[in-house]
């Protein structure tokens, strides 16, 4: 591992290790995650012989705050709980959405999720509320900068509960909202538009928590485990403490319990230093490339490739496009990436170099996956596979089960069926 | 992009904890108003790497004021001075064409300089080891009305709790003291049932890690209430006080009658 301040690289044995370093969202480079969120410790282990699973399903979340620029970093979640209250529209005109909310009447306005999903409404599920979104915008009924975005108003609820009663549920959210936008969501209604949220893909895991390789665990949002193909709502810090507090304290006490303490390896051994030798000669041909581009300019497009070609509605040709794309972008990246900087102190250039080269092998997988996988499932969804009225369309037949990715020349596709043996699959109808 | 902001920025630039730092003069031009801070400080380094010059190192995260990491002195205000708000957080419409800026990092004994603005706020991390949780092992999850907390408790323990520990108070006090901080952690535990039977152990400890990791003593000032990003009360500087004094009486009692348990 190398130390972030000071650079130094050192080995360690142990008998088990956890990995418990979060989702790869940041493949797209707009996401919610934090700035810091990467898939490089669970992408090496992969190429050390973890198995990856699922790397296609991905969620989009519809609540977020709209991109404003190109400047951007990163885009902020407006939480789900805020469609209990609000209500999600756009204008029903396209000649409106240049107009300001309160002059457009409720007549004029398209309530689309309520109108379209009447038993659920506003509470849809995240994956089709946002694909909901997308379809009205893409109908050039959007608000704000560039059409992008969908109105969440507040003001039947304020009417109905009064302002106070709202801002005791809400206060820090329309806060946040008003911070990163200069708007009073009191006043007027809110603007969100889908962003990238969660991956449920991640490590395989049994259910001991632990990978492919034995004694690796992985916990969190880094395995796969837990949510299948959509996540729910507010599951993510129930798999943290799953995973932390019931299952890893009592698996890892078992797995060691078999290991005999004599045979932990020796961390000057070859097996180490051999390792060592790649990480330095990896760091020195990032800081060697000395060419001319940002490292975030290839973060961003990269970014750009895979939301256009593998983000809320996906295609055959969308995803050969960007499975294209990917090598080109890579091989750019390692002849005119520009890391400045020594590789031998604190260098936040040199993390990022390395964090967005392996998004850039990462994304490859990921696209790749969801090539193979020929049916709408949760958060992956292939137009090819859509009812006539456009909801996703499993396919049970070919596809209930985990494609787990194994590293190689061409990485091998295994397959873990799904086998329900109390519960009937079912397609739900939110209608 | 037409309506954005032209910005002097005085960066100070640190190349090491022991080198001498001194602040670099940086102009950016037509800086969208909806861009936040960080965001404008992007824009700068792309700018760097263009011309080659190494970017300006900074602390960020989450970018939505929840994570701590981000920090900044500007224009001698943590977090730019706005209330309750992050330098994440922080937008440029809040600045005008022309402005000049002045960026240093956190000045605090405890906080030394890693690089340009980033500091090393482990110090608070040895304070939280010293006693900033309980110790009972997680059994299974206890029924929601077993242990009735009164909602004025609760949202005590929750005001405290918003504490994020991004080190703005310690910056801010002229005697870099870190009594908002811990006694914020404190007071989150001590509304609540799980925070008590370790209270005087904890109060003592977390003080004597704090006064250990270098931060000065608390004069009254409360400059760091007025710089808090997530708005935590001076009253948790009383309430720590209050456990202290307890504490000095109570706590020598118990270790003896707990010796060899």
């Amino acid at each position: 591992m190398r130390d972030l301040i000071t650079g130094e690289i050192s080995s360690h044995a142990a008998h088990a290790v956890v990995l418990a370093t979060g989702g790869y969202g940041n493949a797209f480079y707009l996401s919610t995650n934090a700035k810091g969120s990467n898939v490089t410790a669970t992408y090496r282990a992969y190429k050390r012989g973890a198995g990856f699973a699922n790397p296609a399903f991905t969620q989009i979340h519809p609540t977020c705050i709209p991109v404003s620029g190109d400047y951007q970093g990163k885009l902020t979640l407006m939480s789900e709980s805020l469609r209990n209250d609000g209500r999600v529209w756009v204008p029903a005109n396209k000649a409106d959405v240049a107009k300001h909310p309160d002059q457009i009447s409720d007549g004029a306005r398209d309530y689309y999720l309520e109108r379209k999903y009447p038993a659920f409404g506003n509470l849809s599920p995240r994956d089709i509320a946002s694909r909901a979104a997308k379809e009205v915008c893409d109908e050039g009924r959007g608000v704000g900068p560039g059409g992008r975005g969908v109105y969440l108003d507040f003001r039947d609820a304020i009417k109905r509960e009064g302002r106070d009663k709202i801002e005791e549920k809400y206060g820090n959210l329309f806060e946040m909202y008003e911070r990163i936008t200069g708007e009073d969501p009191y006043r007027v209604p809110m603007r969100i538009y889908p962003a990238v949220h969660y991956t449920m893909g991640g490590l395989w895991v049994d259910y001991n928590l632990m990978t492919t390789i034995p004694g690796l665990f992985c916990a969190g949002e880094a395995n796969f485990s837990d949510h299948g193909a959509n996540r729910l709502g507010a599951s993510a810090l129930m798999q943290g403490l799953a995973d932390g507090y019931f299952i890893i304290p009592y698996t890892i006490g078992h797995y060691l319990a078999g290991v005999p303490a004599s045979s932990l390896a020796d961390a000057t051994s070859s097996a180490f230093t051999s390792i060592e030798t790649e990480v330095r000669a990896k760091l020195d041909k990032l800081v060697d490339v000395r060419g001319k581009r940002s490292i975030d300019s290839f973060h961003k497009q990269l970014g750009h490739v895979m939301w256009e070609g593998c983000g809320m509605a996906r295609s055959k040709e969308s995803l050969e496009g960007a499975l294209a794309k990917i090598p080109e972008l890579r091989d750019e990246f390692w002849s005119d990436v520009s890391v400045l900087g020594s590789k031998d102190t604190f260098n936040q250039s040199l993390e990022k170099a390395g964090r967005v080269a392996d998004f850039l092998e990462f994304s490859e997988l990921l696209c790749r996956d969801a090539l193979l996988r020929e049916e709408s499932c949760g958060g992956h969804f292939r137009v090819e596979h859509a009812t006539p009225d456009g909801e996703a369309k499993r396919d049970d037949e070919r596809f209930c089960h985990v494609a787990v990715w194994e590293h190689g020349p061409t990485p091998q596709r295994h397959v873990e069926q799904l086998v329900f043996e109390n519960v009937k699959l079912a397609t739900r109808s939110y209608k | 992009m037409s309506g954005g902001i032209d910005l002097i920025l005085h960066v100070w630039r640190q190349t090491g904890r022991d080198a001498k730092g001194s602040f670099k003069r940086y102009e950016v031009k037509d800086v969208s108003t909806h861009a936040s801070f960080l965001e404008m400080l992007d824009i700068l380094n792309e700018q760097l790497v263009t011309k080659g010059e190494e970017p300006v190192a900074f602390d960020h995260d989450c970018r939505e004021g929840i994570c701590g990491m981000c920090s900044l002195m500007i224009n001698g205000r943590p977090h730019g001075g706005r209330k309750g708000t992050t330098t994440c957080q922080l937008h440029m419409r809040f600045f005008k064409s022309g402005d000049e800026i002045w960026i240093e990092p956190w000045r605090a004994a405890a906080f030394p300089v890693i690089k340009d603005l980033c500091v090393d706020r482990g110090a608070f991390d040895q304070v939280i080891a010293s006693g900033g949780f309980i110790t009972a092992n997680t059994g299974s999850a206890p029924d929601a009305n077993d242990n009735p907390i009164p909602k004025e408790a609760a949202d005590a323990a929750m005001d405290a709790a918003a504490c994020i520990g991004c080190g703005a108070c310690v910056a801010a006090c002229p005697n870099g003291s870190a009594m908002l901080f811990t006694a914020a952690k404190l007071s989150h535990l001590h509304h609540l049932p799980q925070g008590q039977p370790e209270r005087a152990r904890r109060t003592l400890a977390m003080v004597s890690a704090m006064d250990a990791a270098g931060f000065g003593n608390c004069s009254n000032h409360y400059e760091c209430e007025a710089a808090c990003p997530k708005d935590i009360s001076r009253d948790v500087i009383a309430e720590l006080n209050r456990d202290y004094a307890k504490a000095t009486f109570v706590y020598r009692e118990r270790v003896h009658k707990s010796d060899g348990a």
